[in-house]
């Protein structure tokens, strides 16, 4: 039988790669159909196999970001941290990545030499080992300066099986740390909003935190995510979907830097849109969630973790932002590019 | 945050909300206008309609700049872009609202050089950094962005610039309200008063809404605080049988407005004799001309523009919902043909469009909330 293909929009456009609702349309009504089969599985930031009887875990991951250096980090770094990340909240660690560079003739070797190190260095902090890639490059004017794809393999942490289905009402929401910095900080890094913020990338190695949180936690941890493209609203949406239950925010408890809140005030966007690399969601069992957040606290990175909400019954397949004074509003997943408002 | 947190304040969101209970008659029932969108996201955005009694209502009104324009002035827009020479720049809400052949975003995918620009100012350097290049900028808003565009223009002026020209689609906030005060199913018994457009033109010219159609009206800043302490100042008025122009936002707004704002724009613009407002027809007076003294940077004298009419598509309801007859969700088309993703109607596309920020946020939340036993 012939896959049925859903997707129908005439054209590619950037949202179909922001990370929302336009980029899911395309990943299940395009690519599962043709490439996955009949697999009716949720789409995990990594898949997991089983090689001769031994599971691992496998990911990929793109990196275009511009500009290729910002503050507290550059492509290098994220190209290593975001597919390290993707394994980790899958509930795997990383052992070997392979990277391919896309470059652009013209592309003075300064430049390429930076990122290489970075990843090196990266790596290195993430302790996982580069094993090999490919190069090509392509005609000046034909990309931006560099691209970056990472594909990595990891085994599982052990005690950990993460998946939607498991999450159940009245498990809480934890964040790691406080959102919106690495999306904010390009946004700036840009230069084309003339703001200036004191403010950094988040990117880095998640796996610590996971391992952390695994040693006290394991058999409570339902499902993670690290809510890059899209942000904790898209992330958490997919979430309620795939589960069919309902997420309740409190608001008030979402750790958000100032200069983040500042920034989205100014340019009407959402702070829970806004991209991370550096942060993760857990679900974890109430009964173990008080443990879970300790042990985050506790470890180096994970001072600003927080409980930020829990799984209900209902509203089915939605998320709601509740606030102290009593106001509720749905949180939507994110359409397209985050838009700044005029007035 | 400073400037934020204290207009979020649980405990004064609080009182306000219980001084609004109190003052409320449960015998009436209120209708009032907020007339700005950015006061229609800010309400759906804190979710503040939860915080009010039944028998207060809050109607969308149509100011949101996005949301007001017709059809064919976007493809009269996008039909100058055609031109490969031209850089089309616009504020990141117009990329997504649709023309005939698709939406300023979907011809940039299509390889046109169509580019979000931040400040009309950010429009003008893009020109000086490409003098083999015309650079249109496409002006959208209410007495608003209106100065900051009359200042660009200026400073075309002044360095010569001659690649660079504004598509003025400027409007002006007082022939809308009055428009919707003549409307016949109409029924809005008080304002809440645009916040930052009342910073350019104060809080006089709003006299008459008082005066002879004796409907009070506030002028309101946009955090929880503000939202609910003008609707206290509402009530207040209403109970006491007044009808006055009261500022709630004098943080921001000078009764008398801006005065440097103001001469800029007299400097730069005159009235339209009538423009087309998507939903509500032609109005006279009510949007914003280039002077002939400017002519040589206004897109529609220096281009051939096909001056392109598009009715609406007959199904969507935009005109009802910008004038507060019907509510988002009871337009045919709201959530199945029309979401935020793929509008339809340009209500949908802004996130002061009340069609969308009500998609956003309420959309499938009375439904939520009756499921987890709440109070709807």
């Amino acid at each position: 039988m012939l896959p049925k293909i859903r997707f129908r929009d005439p054209q590619i456009e950037m949202a179909h790669g922001a990370g929302g609702k336009a980029s899911r349309r395309l990943v299940e009504g395009l690519f599962a159909p043709l490439l996955f089969g009949s697999s009716t599985e949720p789409l995990g930031d990594a898949a997991f196999l089983s090689l001769n009887g031994t599971s691992i875990a496998i990911t990929a991951d793109s990196f275009v970001v511009k500009p290729l250096r910002f503050n507290g980090g550059s492509i290098g770094e994220l190209a290593v941290n975001g597919t390290v990340n993707d394994l980790a909240v899958s509930g795997a660690r990383a052992q070997a990545l392979v990277v391919t560079y896309v470059l652009e003739s013209g592309l003075p070797t300064e430049i390429l030499e930076a990122e290489v190190r970075a990843m090196a260095g990266a790596a290195e902090r993430a302790g996982v080992r580069i094993a090999g890639g490919d190069t090509k490059v392509v005609e000046h004017g034909k990309a931006d300066r560099m691209y970056i794809t990472t594909a990595g393999i990891g085994l599982p942490i052990p005690g950990v099986t993460l998946s939607a289905a498991s999450v159940r009402a009245g498990d809480k929401v934890l964040l790691s740390g406080p959102i919106g910095d690495h999306g904010i900080t390009i946004l700036l890094a840009r230069g084309e909003l003339d703001l200036e913020a004191d403010l950094c990338s988040d990117t880095r190695s998640v796996l610590p935190l996971v391992e952390a949180l695994a040693r006290v936690a394991a058999p409570g941890i339902r499902w993670m995510r690290d809510p890059t493209r899209g942000g904790v609203a898209t992330s958490l949406n997919e979430l309620a979907r795939d589960s069919g239950l309902g997420v309740v925010l409190n608001e008030e408890t979402i750790p958000i830097r100032d200069a983040v809140r500042g920034a989205c005030e100014l340019l009407g966007l959402d702070p829970l849109h806004i991209a991370n690399e550096g942060q993760f969601l857990a679900i974890v069992a109430a009964e173990h969630a008080e443990a879970a957040l300790q042990a985050l606290i506790e470890s180096p990175g994970g001072s600003g973790a927080k409980i930020i909400g829990e799984i209900s019954q209902q509203p089915a397949g939605t998320v709601l932002g509740a606030t102290s004074y009593g106001g509720t509003r749905v949180i939507d997943m994110l359409v397209g590019d985050p838009l700044p408002r005029i007035c | 945050m400073k400037f934020v947190d204290e207009f979020r304040e649980p405990g004064v969101i609080g009182k306000a909300a219980e001084e609004i209970r109190r003052l409320a008659d449960p015998a009436k029932h209120y209708r009032f206008m907020e007339v700005c969108g950015g006061h229609t996201h800010a309400i759906y955005r804190f979710g503040l309609k939860d915080l009010l009694p039944s028998n207060i209502e809050l109607v969308h009104g149509p100011g949101c700049p996005v949301c007001v324009l017709p059809m064919g002035r976007i493809d009269d827009g996008l039909s100058m872009a055609q031109d490969p020479n031209v850089i089309f720049t616009a504020f990141g809400d117009m990329m997504r609202v649709p023309g005939t052949h698709g939406s300023p975003l979907e011809h940039k995918a299509r390889g046109m050089d169509i580019r979000i620009v931040y400040s009309p100012t950010d429009a003008l350097k893009l020109a000086q950094k490409n003098p083999d290049r015309h650079v249109m900028f496409f002006a959208i808003g209410f007495e608003t962005t209106a100065p900051s565009t009359a200042l660009i223009l200026m400073r075309a002026k002044e360095l010569g610039l001659s690649n660079f020209s504004v598509f003025c689609n400027h409007v002006t906030i007082i022939p809308a309200i009055r428009a919707i005060l003549d409307s016949p199913d109409m029924r809005i018994h008080a304002f809440v008063g645009p916040g930052h457009v009342s910073t350019v033109i104060g809080c006089r010219p709003y006299e008459w809404i008082a005066k002879n159609e004796g409907k009070p009206i506030v002028i309101s800043g946009f955090e929880p605080v503000d939202v609910l302490q003008s609707i206290v100042m509402i009530l207040r008025q209403l109970k006491a049988g007044e009808a006055k122009v009261e500022n709630q936002y004098t943080r921001v707004v000078p009764w008398e407005g801006s005065k440097a704002a103001l001469r800029a724009m007299a400097e730069v613009f005159e009235l339209r004799p009538y423009f087309e407002w998507r939903g509500m027809g032609f109005i006279s007076q009510s949007a914003l001309k280039i002077r002939d003294g400017y002519a040589q940077w206004d897109s529609e004298q220096r281009f051939q523009i096909p001056g392109v009419r598009v009715t609406d598509p007959k199904a969507a309801q935009c005109g009802e919902v910008l004038k507060g007859v019907l509510k988002p969700a009871q337009c045919k088309l709201f959530g199945k043909e029309c979401t935020p993703e793929k509008p339809v109607g340009a209500l949908m596309v802004s996130s002061e469009g009340s069609c969308a920020a009500y998609y956003s946020y309420e959309h499938r939340k009375a439904s939520a909330l009756t499921s987890i036993g709440a109070p709807v």
